[in-house]
């Protein structure tokens, strides 16, 4: 097997700004002391003149945000998940998502994949946090490819997004080749008895799952949904209707999530059975990051074990 | 202040307030004694200082106001209808379900809203990145923002106070409606943010104080704030929460009430009884 090459998505973040930087003049990039954590930092070093740290003040770095994009500005706001989507929230809300202003919100260091530094660090409810928004976009990458895709393409959106980055290297799952849209799910794979819809880190964790199913005897179809806010219905339903059952994969909070989104859609167009890989509504703790994904079951076992669940349900 | 000129001010201000009767009155709520205490200031800036343009509100080089009070949303109707930004007759349909005027201002709905507030401690932190984009362009455009005592309270308020100094936003004023009251009681039995001038003055700040309805004291302030290049300002007005209304002057009661008919009949009265004495 050739060397799997593994980038941690804030790192594809941080790159993806310098390249915006150099073709867009109105670019702002803005954080909160964690620029060399979340990346940004490589976005400073190139463009000292766009780069503004508001110091540890998440909720007053969103007002600036707002004010800035509403000057005419694509303006880039970062931190830690927790504290962009979790201590700014209602400044988002309010700020950024009622006046529906041009802002990104560039968060790292997003679920359990963290690691050492522990629960209050680990944020597995920005996504249900941020879905309640009206008009919010939600993206949430596989890997450094599909990073690089969203953040041109939340760049070129008007109106806020919330972009959804880890700190764990992960494997890369796509190829040059690959075209992403904002709002459309993408089948990687193919299936009759069940539908895996995995999003963020998940996404190669599920390509796995769907080999062990296979050496088993199910045949798994896979979605990717780096989109999380507008949600795909057209892609669930189709899927809903192909295999009859579908298990969700996320690195959240199993309620709010990517597994709630898609049940929604699922129970009020084509009820069929829904199971959830997720953080099963737990704080999380310390540990290696590669440690705590096993532990916490997200891994191919664990997909597979829910996917088994589901198809056991449509008897 | 020429003595002709200020008369005029003091006219459109006491338009301003019977455009704030007018609309809690039909709206039956709101926050008259806030909007009361921010018309004179109000006024000062649409009427003789701001760069603004009615028939292009999202002018890029406008000054820009930010009312991080945006309960006190009656006075800043008022006063962008009395300047031509809409008809001063869509002050009635304030709180209504299918007016444009929100309870608290929405930037995409009225015109001459520069940002959508009501969340007290936000809009200060949105006008720092109003400033700083004028900053960054040279500083061709001043930027208010409005704030009220019990404002002050939020410590988003002190972040982005921080952030304005440490960035020598110089564009930016800051202008506190020292009215005394907060819902639920005087500043300074609730949770006193008192002395106020120093604060502003230890975050960086350069600090006038002055008489909140005083025009000859309004006008000296915006200048020296104007004036001032490597530092925000914080102008710290002493004003009187109802101004203009006799029965809603000082009474903390005021903060989110409306008049019934019978007040609005006195308040009215005592206001065009004002009018009729400085056409005099």
């Amino acid at each position: 097997m050739a060397d799997i090459i593994k980038t941690a998505t804030r790192d594809a973040y941080g790159k993806a700004l310098c390249e915006l930087g150099e073709k867009n003049d109105k670019l702002i990039v803005l954080d909160a002391d964690l620029a060399a954590a979340t990346k940004t930092g490589m976005f400073k070093k190139a463009f000292p003149e766009k780069f503004y740290d508001c110091g540890i003040a998440e909720g007053n770095m969103m007002g600036i945000a707002a004010g800035l994009a509403a000057s005419g500005y694509t303006v880039f706001a970062s931190s830690f998940a927790m504290f962009a989507a979790g201590r700014a929230f209602e400044q988002i809300r309010n700020t950024i998502g009622y006046p529906h202003i041009n802002v990104k919100i560039g968060a790292t260091h997003a679920g359990i994949s963290v690691g050492e530094d522990g629960a209050s660090h680990q944020c597995c409810e920005d996504i249900a946090l941020m879905r309640t928004i009206p008009g919010m976009t939600i993206l949430n990458p596989a890997d450094d490819v599909e990073t690089r895709l969203a953040v041109l393409a939340a760049a070129r959106l008007d109106g806020p997004v919330y972009m959804r980055f880890g700190r764990l290297a992960v494997p890369r799952v796509f190829d040059e080749n690959y075209k992403f849209e904002i709002g459309k799910g993408v089948y990687l794979n193919e299936g009759t008895d069940v539908t895996i819809i995995a999003t963020g880190l998940m996404v190669e964790r599920a390509i796995q799952a769907v080999e062990l199913l296979k050496s088993e005897g199910i045949s798994a179809a896979l979605i990717n949904m780096a989109t999380i806010k507008p949600i795909d219905k057209d892609i669930i339903i189709d899927a809903a209707k192909k295999t009859g059952c579908i298990v969700t994969a996320e690195e959240h909070n199993i309620i709010g999530g990517l597994g709630s989104a898609v049940a929604e859609v699922v129970a009020e167009n084509c009820p069929v059975p829904v199971t959830r890989v997720g953080v099963e509504d737990v704080f999380g703790k310390s540990g290696p990051a590669l440690e705590l994904l096993e532990i916490f079951g997200l891994n191919a076992a664990g997909i597979a074990a829910k996917a088994k669940k589901a198809i056991e349900l449509k008897k | 202040m020429e003595l002709t000129e200020k008369k005029q001010l003091k006219l459109k201000a006491v338009n301003v307030r019977k455009g704030i009767i007018e609309g809690t009155f039909n709206a039956k709520s709101g926050h008259p004694g806030g909007s009361l205490s921010i018309a004179d200031i109000l006024t000062y800036l649409y009427f003789k200082e701001m760069k603004i343009d009615t028939a292009n509100p999202k002018w890029e080089k406008r000054d820009r106001l930010v009312l991080s009070k945006g309960h006190a949303a009656p006075a800043l109707y008022a006063v962008l209808a009395e300047r031509g930004f809409f008809p001063v007759e869509d002050l009635k349909t304030l709180r209504k379900s299918d007016s444009y005027l929100q309870g608290h201002p929405n930037m995409n709905y009225v015109p001459g809203v520069d940002m959508s507030t009501g969340s007290l401690g936000q809009g200060i932190s949105a006008a720092c990145g109003f400033a700083l984009a004028s900053k960054i362009e040279g500083n061709p455009y001043n930027v208010y923002a409005i704030l009220g005592d019990g404002e002050i309270e939020e410590g988003q308020v002190w972040e982005a106070c921080m952030f304005a100094a440490a960035k020598k936003l110089s564009a930016l004023t800051v202008i506190v409606d020292n009215n005394d009251l907060q819902i639920d009681g005087t500043v300074e039995e609730v949770n006193s943010p008192y002395p106020i001038p120093e604060k502003f003055a230890a975050f960086g700040f350069n600090v006038i104080e002055i008489c909140g309805h005083c025009f000859d004291e309004i006008e000296k302030a915006i200048e020296e704030a104007k004036a001032c290049e490597d530092k925000p300002t914080a102008i710290i007005m002493k004003t009187v929460k109802g101004k203009g209304v006799s029965f809603m002057e000082n009474q903390v009661s005021w903060h989110g009430s409306a008049p019934n008919a019978e007040q609005y009949a006195v308040a009215m009265a005592e206001l065009n009884a004002a009018e009729e004495e400085l056409k005099k």
